[in-house]
């Protein structure tokens, strides 16, 4: 019994502990002139659901739910951000050349008809952001039409 | 009381697992930042030592050659439907891509081969990570990379440029040889396409 609670007061502890462990933020105030929206002519409803569904995770600038300021979440999702990032930044589209746009753009049809993105865990916690037959294939048609004007 | 005790068992589990979760993301990051760093000095040492240029440029077409090399081993493995090979040998094509030198180009050259290069490495990746659908998916524009590249370096041996009307609505790719072996379907229609072009 003892030992139980010894195990007990160690781990709230360190659960307290971590939590003075410092993360990065994504989080920017500003709208670069790169961005996707700002370049391309996105009509409102896909402008909405990338901001939604994509953003979060593609661009400087996260929405935090509360519980993403707790620890360990912090840091998965910390890692999460940081990846999707070196993908695809939304923020960044304009520095881009033609042929990586073009490889970006064709990337973004195939994870979104494949259905793998966004993810799993993030639609887990943010149903608003998941892909209908519809929306998807609004999205396609807009990403295709934009594509073939590279 | 083993309620209590069990309960407090399963915490301490989660909690072991997310930390260890967490160690392994940060040593993956640390990995990726070091990728970043060598990238980094590798255009560093393009741009400023004029004396390495020189040197280089007289390997420069075997470099161009090594990515070649590389790229035709992929497209055997997928020829062969060899997910696991065509993953080690994508990692070997994004390292050779990466040492690709295009010092001894023109600047405008330079400026193109450096965006193809820097296109191509990033589909080699991920290759190297993906199941067979996604490799040939990535494959399909590594195939276009490939032939921008060879339009500007030009290639140590005869290739063929072939086609595949069905893949994903025509898609091309490089061969050393005449006979069609298509990389996109492998054994499933192993013949399907045509050369449409000759390089050499």
């Amino acid at each position: 019994m003892k030992i139980v609670k010894i195990i007990a007061i160690i781990l709230l502890v360190a659960f307290v502990g971590i939590q003075f462990i410092p993360t990065t933020r994504n989080q920017s105030d500003t709208v670069p002139s790169t961005d996707f929206m700002l370049v391309n002519n996105v009509p409102e409803t896909i402008q909405k659901k990338l901001q939604v569904s994509c953003y979060d995770c593609h661009s400087n600038n996260t929405q935090y739910p509360w519980y993403n300021k707790i620890q360990p979440v912090a840091w998965f999702l910390e890692d999460h951000i940081k990846e999707g990032k070196a993908e695809l930044n939304f923020n960044e589209w304009d520095s881009l050349s033609s042929r990586r746009k073009a490889s970006k753009l064709r990337s973004i049809i195939k994870q979104i008809e494949n259905g793998e993105m966004p993810l799993d865990s993030y639609t887990l916690i943010h149903s608003e952001a998941t892909f209908t037959e519809a929306e998807a294939e609004e999205l396609i048609n807009f990403i295709t039409q934009l594509k073939d004007s590279l | 009381m083993s309620k209590l005790k069990s309960t407090l068992g399963i915490v301490a589990i989660a909690f072991i697992t997310l930390t260890v979760m967490s160690c392994k993301d940060n040593s993956k990051e640390q990995n990726s930042t070091d990728g970043d760093h060598s990238q980094m000095n590798h255009d560093n040492s393009d741009g400023h030592h004029d004396g390495e240029k020189k040197e280089m440029a007289m390997s420069g077409d075997s470099n161009a050659q090594a990515v070649l090399n590389d790229y035709f081993n992929l497209k055997n493995a997928l020829v062969g439907d060899d997910n696991g090979k065509a993953k080690e040998l994508g990692a070997t094509l994004a390292t050779s891509l990466g040492n690709f030198d295009a010092s001894q180009y023109t600047d405008a050259q330079q400026s193109e081969l450096k965006d193809i290069v820097e296109d191509a490495v990033e589909h080699a990746e991920h290759i190297s990570e993906s199941d067979i659908a996604h490799q040939r998916e990535h494959f399909k524009v590594l195939s276009k990379d490939v032939i921008d590249m060879v339009a500007i370096t030009g290639a140590e041996m005869k290739l063929y440029e072939q086609f595949c009307p069905m893949y994903d609505g025509g898609t091309a790719w490089l061969s050393t040889k005449e006979e069609v072996r298509n990389p996109y379907y492998g054994s499933q229609m192993l013949k399907c396409g045509k050369v449409q072009r000759e390089i050499n």
